[in-house]
């Protein structure tokens, strides 16, 4: 039998029972469908005392219809999210991330919470206690060092690789959170700080990279239906289940006859961060032609910034991010 | 720390002392003697130790047995009866869909959760439905008509 670390679980069923138990342990680990936190735990990179179970939370696990647009509950599953028929057909991007996530018994256990703040990934962290042992514990766990960039100076570099923060990211999404100051709303990009500057004038990085305050958990997000928008989501991966991405694009876009009227792109398994692409304005005012996409590989090429975090080369990552991103805006563009 | 779990597993209702950090997946093979679900990996990416928990797949290894007060979880050994195979098992042994045998038990219990919800699945859905579940041996080919056949032996059974 596996011996997991001690710890105790508590089952909240109600959002204030849910803000009593994380004030009362501030540093629980917030277990969801536990795909991410469980495994992490299993490896001996993370050893919470307490965990607090947010499925149980009856009022976050709805995806609802509010005002002019979706609010989707922190406890939603994937499988509830891809297959919600309303939410789909409003926002496509958001359905088709969810699809693409892991497998079938995994989207049925993850949540929208844990896929938000799923941990940043390495082939140097995400490994057993042992080798992690035989090879130098990193910097993002106990060490001291970067083996990816051992000249980063404390910086950590590690892949943020949940797929529904650039679905949601690109249609310009706000999460609500709540902590012991009670509630908040940000835009959702904002949420992301793992910049990972080596010049020390960013914010966080690989392993500081969720902007929550301490005590702080995601409540839902909440998407606008801006009118006329259209979305979709693509990635590329090794093999086509049970397996991160080597990039993911999501794009929004809306067409007003021959002109491009609004684009937001966003970019995951790339950076330490989802990465909601700056200066896509560029793009607007006519159609997406070879000019476009001329800048539109440029805007790529100077933000998206993919270190040796995993088995591809991060050039490789850059090249199919920028590959993606074109051919979703041309999917999305004729559609 | 020990709570009591109360739970519907196979069918029939127990309570057990468990402890808050202990996973479904040991609970089943270590306490309760339940060695049908594998163990396969060290987090999540094999499918082997694949139960059903109301009908559904999920993952034991990933799953905390505390999480389950309440619940309906079937394994591997809930198939059979009366020492007879269930459709799902039948068509593995007739179609061959096993060699090693030990990426069996969770692609049968995906494949059983799969019939309960879908019972004439076509080639896509089986296909999307087992996406979770890696098996070295058999290169799925064999699983997909096992698959198959066992949603016409259940079909021939539920026939007048
Ligand atoms: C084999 C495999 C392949 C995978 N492939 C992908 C993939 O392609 N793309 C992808 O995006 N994911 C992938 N995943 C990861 C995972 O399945 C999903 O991201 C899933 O959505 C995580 O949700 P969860 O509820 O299981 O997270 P958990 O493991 O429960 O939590 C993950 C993290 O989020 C925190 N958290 C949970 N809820 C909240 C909340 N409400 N507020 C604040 N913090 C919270 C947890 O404390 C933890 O740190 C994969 C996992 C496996 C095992
Ligand atoms: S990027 Fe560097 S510090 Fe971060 S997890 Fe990988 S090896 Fe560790
Ligand atoms: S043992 Fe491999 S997925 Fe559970
Ligand atoms: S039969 Fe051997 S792993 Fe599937």
């Amino acid at each position: 039998m596996e011996a997991l670390p001690e710890f105790a679980l508590a089952r909240p069923r109600t959002i204030a029972e849910l803000a009593a138990a994380r004030a009362a342990h501030p540093d629980a680990g917030l277990l969801g469908g536990g795909t991410d936190l469980m495994v992490n735990i299993r490896r001996g990179i993370v050893a919470p005392k307490v965990l607090i179970e947010t499925k149980g939370v009856a009022a976050l696990r709805t995806i609802a219809a509010a005002e002019s647009g979706f609010e989707i509950g922190a406890s939603a599953t994937l499988v509830e999210i891809a297959e919600h028929a309303e939410l789909r057909r409003h926002f496509p991007g958001v359905a088709e991330a969810a699809q693409s996530i892991a497998g079938p018994t995994q989207r049925i256990m993850g949540t929208l919470g844990g896929n938000l703040c799923l941990d940043t990934r390495c082939i140097y962290y995400n490994q057993s206690q042992w080798w992690r042992a035989a090879n130098d514990h990193c910097l993002k766990t106990t060490g001291t060092m970067c083996h990816v960039a051992p000249k980063s100076r404390g910086v950590c570099f590690a892949t943020y690789s949940g797929d529904l923060a650039p679905a949601l990211m690109a249609l310009g999404a706000k999460v609500e959170l709540l902590g012991p100051a009670g509630q908040r709303r940000l835009d959702l990009a904002a949420l992301y700080i793992g910049e990972s500057r080596h010049d020390g004038k960013g914010k966080g990085d690989g392993k500081n990279f969720l902007g929550l305050l301490p005590g702080e958990i995601v409540l839902r997000v909440r998407v606008e239906d801006r009118g006329g928008w259209r979305s979709g989501y693509d990635k590329m991966r090794i093999r086509r289940s049970i397996e991160y991405p080597v990039a993911g694009v999501a794009v929004a876009l809306k067409r007003e006859g021959d002109a491009l009227a609004g684009l937001g792109i966003a970019v995951t398994g790339t950076n330490p961060r989802p990465v909601l692409l700056e200066g896509t304005e560029a793009l607007l005012g006519r159609a997406p032609d070879a000019a476009g996409f001329a800048k539109l590989d440029d805007l790529v090429r100077d933000q998206i910034m993919a270190m040796k975090t995993t088995f591809t080369q991060g050039f490789y990552r850059r090249r199919v991010a920028g590959v993606l991103a074109r051919r979703l805006v041309e999917r999305l563009w004729n559609i | 720390m020990p709570r009591l779990l109360t739970l519907t597993l196979n069918g029939r209702a127990r309570s057990d002392a468990v402890a808050d950090n202990l996973l479904l997946l040991d609970y089943l093979r270590e306490k309760l003697g339940l060695t049908g679900t594998k163990t396969g990996c060290d987090g999540g990416e094999c499918g082997a130790c694949t139960v059903l928990i109301d009908d559904r797949p999920v993952l034991s290894c990933l799953t905390l047995a505390a999480s389950c007060e309440g619940r309906r979880i079937d394994t591997v050994e809930a198939l059979s009866a009366d020492g007879k195979l269930n459709a799902v098992q039948r068509g593995f042994h007739e179609k061959l869909g096993a060699q090693c045998g030990y990426c069996t038990p969770g692609l049968v219990m995906a494949s059983e959760g799969l019939l309960r919800r879908d019972p004439d699945p076509d080639e896509a859905a089986i296909r999307e439905a087992l996406a979770s579940n890696i098996c070295r041996c058999t290169g799925y080919v064999k699983i997909i008509e096992a698959v198959r056949h066992a949603a016409r032996l259940r079909a021939e059974a539920a026939a007048p």
